[in-house]
């Protein structure tokens, strides 16, 4: 028996739109297998439109102290990229608001904030969304091991883990150059996206996962990679032999991290991290089981995996879950205030800014800003300080009355958006309010709304 | 009421007049005794600070020969701090501190970054207090947090990040306070009353919310006056728009200062505007007053706990010696250490002046650093804290060596 359709949206997809029917466990996970079309609906900015951005944004910032024309045309430039990037953000919101459950968006920001990047250059400034594009929302239903293949292999992802600085000290380069490694991206590679923290991995492993991994640099169609930066030899990685062909090979990489992908461990760690992020932070151990089972019999395929979690007992349990991150509240409120998803892709970035971006990270979650590889917070106590949950109020109390020109009636409101599961207090509280801006804000801001 | 929350304390504190910090009601609560009575500041100057243009080694022919067209020395409009070192005119208002030993600098310093020179990266080394080459991985903690960890007795309002970023500095296990001046929660009593029930049931929500209040209310004065009702929402609307744009260094300070006269002992902000690639005189000038705003405000703030405080402006790295062509500087590696506070041995220019002369610079082009900037941050933390040498070296700042006491303390 599986969870109320409305309840299941709660949970799963972005929440509810008023009046329209809500859908249950298995709709949303046939549409999840289903073609993609919200994205076909609001397309997002390619990997190579961004690179032949951030080649002119290059040539503008280096020309810019030629003459007061060309420092003109850089700080034009350079407004076009805020905006490119508040674009891309609207972008991501208006298709949270229009999928018709919201799960592919929920697993869309877990897989992008699981394997984080940051822009940290140019290149990287704009190019963050295509990444997402590119390597994460096409695999959110498909193998982990082709995620994990696109995302590691990705130019954004290599350029932010300093992979194309790292030279096998034995290869032909790092002998010329008395180069060495670079660890980030192995150490995170273990660490965050695969096996996790208590994988049973050690030093020697992430130097050896290091000395795999040489080679791989960027050119400028994208990922390069060169041989004469690849450490000679075979590596062995928590026990397997990978590589050593002569000369070394992209595609002794990609056989690596498909391995890697069906690890146990790697099974484990990212099961109790999906279930973490939906049901509960103490997930239910059999759930788990469940999720790791799927991995196994399916070799790591995500769909399985998330019809384990949908479907298993432990994640029917109803009422208030997880806190909600910030974008999946401020995409559900909008959801239940019913501002159309064309509306906001057709905002003008000011507005985006104002409503969105600010309180984004006013709540401690900039956008495209998180402060390393592991991303956003993980703990709900860390969403709710007292510093984040005043923006929260704050956004909640505020900025429905700023979107529509007339608020429900709170007292209808409260039962609508939360499927009639309103606890009694903030019934009450709902039709006390001293306006209905401030009885939608109480509704917002009430845990039942909070959570998921 | 059966529930009395903290911020209830303080709503009858105000309703009888006292102001927060006087109130006997709410003293034993939100004021019990702290570990320690001196305090730390630590702010960060993002952007990397051109510490040869604040503190100006005019006595040093290399300076004149890479910048010339600059404002160098007295003769430019700098004020002579010791015959060799003049103090660039932004910061001219605190020459008083000067005067009176409140003010003083290091110089050459830098963090063990070395070559990159990316902003980020170079950010992540100076807040994560680490060795070179490990910064920004996933798990690091921040170095005034591991030093929280040390202080016998430091609860959760000890330490203090003030501002809207997520601070790393202050990020690990010990917990701290995050609090913004922005951060205003301007609610009508009424509302204020109803939120208090819909979070009464998750107790996660009802802490969060009471602190959120308390500080609120601590900050803004908000929950006072009877009319809050419109103007309360007005407020929150208004600080909504502002976005976090009307927060300046002097409000952080301030708002910095009334926690540290209260329970908090450690406080840690930013300040941002030092990547003067182009038009350095003027971009300079405006963050110099920005950070002496700062200052004042923490000094006027402070009132006689200024004399047990130690304030350390740091940046990620210096910048190149010589003027590139448009006015401006690019990413170099040392720069200087500015530190105030009556807790400071001031009235000088601290460290070993590497020179400027071709051999004498690092690559090249950058001031040679000739001490880790985190060997004074060490020093200070030893003197006000009493913080042991193997502590410091081995759990605050693995990997640094101490070296000589450089004798900054009063």
């Amino acid at each position: 028996m599986t969870l109320a359709a409305p309840l299941a949206q709660i949970r799963f997809g972005t929440g509810l739109i008023p009046g329209q029917p809500a859908s249950t466990v298995e709709a949303m996970l046939s549409d999840l297998a289903a073609a993609d079309s919200v994205a076909a609906s609001f397309p997002q900015d390619s990997y190579e439109t961004r690179m032949a951005f951030a080649r002119d944004f290059t040539r503008a910032t280096r020309a810019r102290r030629d003459s007061d024309a060309a420092d003109e045309a850089f700080l034009t430039i350079r407004r076009q990229l805020y905006d490119d990037l508040t674009r891309q953000l609207t972008i991501t919101l208006a298709r949270g608001v229009a999928d018709p459950s919201g799960l592919r968006d929920r697993l869309t920001w877990f897989w992008a904030d699981h394997f984080t990047t940051v822009g940290k250059r140019n290149i990287m400034r704009g190019g963050i969304a295509a990444y997402v594009e590119e390597a994460i929302r096409p695999h959110v239903a498909g193998r982990f091991g082709d995620m994990l293949e696109a995302a590691i292999l990705h130019p954004v992802m290599v350029l932010y883990l300093d992979q194309e600085r790292s030279y096998g000290p034995n290869s032909v380069s790092g002998q010329r150059r008395g180069a060495d490694l670079n660890e980030n991206l192995a150490r995170e590679f273990l660490e965050l996206h695969t096996v996790g923290a208590d994988g049973g991995y050690s030093q020697a492993d992430v130097r050896q996962m290091a000395e795999l991994l040489t080679g791989l640099g960027i050119g400028d169609a994208g990922l390069a990679f060169r041989p004469n930066n690849a450490e000679p030899g075979p590596e062995t990685v928590m026990g397997r032999s990978y590589g050593g062909a002569d000369p070394a090979a992209l595609s002794e990489i990609r056989a690596a991290l498909h391995d890697i992908a069906l690890r146990p461990e790697t099974a484990r760690h990212i099961s109790a991290k999906l279930a973490d992020y939906f049901v509960s932070d103490t997930p239910d151990p059999d759930l788990l089981e469940a999720m790791q089972a799927a991995w196994r019999v399916t070799d790591g395929n995500l769909h399985a995996v998330m019809t384990a979690l949908m479907t298993h007992p432990a994640a029917q349990v109803p009422g208030p879950g997880r806190v909600k991150r910030p974008l999946h509240l401020i995409a559900s409120a909008l959801r239940a205030l019913d501002i159309p998803a064309e509306g906001i892709a057709r905002a003008p970035a000011r507005r985006i800014r104002r409503f969105v971006e600010r309180p984004l990270a006013a709540m401690g979650a900039p956008w495209q800003g998180a402060t390393g590889p592991d991303g956003y917070f993980d703990d709900d106590a860390e969403w709710i300080q007292p510093q984040v949950l005043a923006a929260r109020i704050g956004w909640c109390m505020t900025t429905p009355a700023a979107l529509r020109p007339r608020l429900p009636d709170p007292r209808i409101f409260v039962q609508d958006v939360l499927a009639g599961a309103a606890p009694p207090d903030l019934s009450r509280a709902a039709a006390r309010a001293e306006s209905r801006a401030e009885g939608i804000g109480l509704v917002f801001a009430a845990p039942a709304f909070q959570r998921s | 009421m059966p529930d009395l929350t903290r911020r209830d304390l303080l709503l009858r504190a105000t309703a009888l007049g006292c102001s927060a910090a006087a109130s006997p009601l709410i003293t034993p609560m939100a004021f019990a005794s702290a570990p320690t009575e001196n305090r730390l500041v630590v702010i960060i100057l993002r952007g990397a600070m051109d510490g040869l243009d604040l503190v100006q080694p005019y006595g040093d022919p290399g300076l004149g020969a890479a910048r010339a067209g600059f404002p160098i020395g007295p003769e430019g409009g700098a004020s002579d701090l010791d015959g060799f070192f003049a103090l660039h005119p932004g910061l001219s208002d605190l020459w008083p501190l000067w005067q009176a030993g409140d003010l003083g600098f290091a110089h050459a310093v830098s963090t063990p970054y070395r070559n990159q020179r990316s902003h980020f990266d170079g950010q992540d080394l100076l807040e994560a207090g680490t060795q070179a080459g490990t910064a920004g991985s996933s798990h690091e903690d921040g170095w005034l947090n591991r030093l929280v960890q040390t202080l016998p007795g430091a609860r959760r309002d000890t330490a203090l990040a003030v501002g809207t970023e997520e601070a790393l500095i202050l990020r690990g296990r010990a917990p701290s306070v995050a609090w913004s001046p922005a951060s205003r929660l301007a609610l009508s009593p009424a509302t204020a009353d109803l939120l208090s029930m819909v979070y009464h049931d998750d107790s996660l929500f009802r802490a969060a919310y009471d602190d959120a209040a308390f500080y609120s209310a601590l900050l803004h004065g908000d929950f006072s006056g009877p009319d809050a009702g419109e103007d309360g929402m007005m407020a929150m609307a208004e600080s909504l728009r502002d976005g976090g744009r009307t927060v300046t260094p002097r409000s952080l300070a301030g708002f910095a200062a009334e926690r540290l006269r209260a329970d908090a002992r450690i406080a840690s902000f930013s300040i941002g505007g030092w990547d003067t690639h182009r038009a350095q005189q003027q971009r300079m000038g405006g963050a110099l007053r920005r950070l002496a705003e700062a200052i004042s405000e923490l000094r006027a703030g402070l009132g006689r706990d200024w004399d047990r405080t130690m304030v350390m402006a740091m940046t990620e790295f210096g910048r190149t010696v010589r003027i590139n062509g448009s006015g401006g500087t690019d990413h170099g590696t040392g720069s200087a250490l500015i530190m105030a506070g009556g807790a400071l041995r001031g009235g000088q220019v601290f460290g070993d002046w590497p020179g400027l002369g071709e051999g004498d610079l690092f690559a090249g082009r950058d001031l040679m650093p000739t001490r880790d900037v985190r060997a004074y941050a060490a020093w200070a933390m030893a003197g006000l804290f009493g913080s042991e040498r193997a502590t410091l070296e081995e759990h605050v700042f693995p990997g640094l060596d101490l070296g000589d006491d450089p004798r900054i303390m009063a």
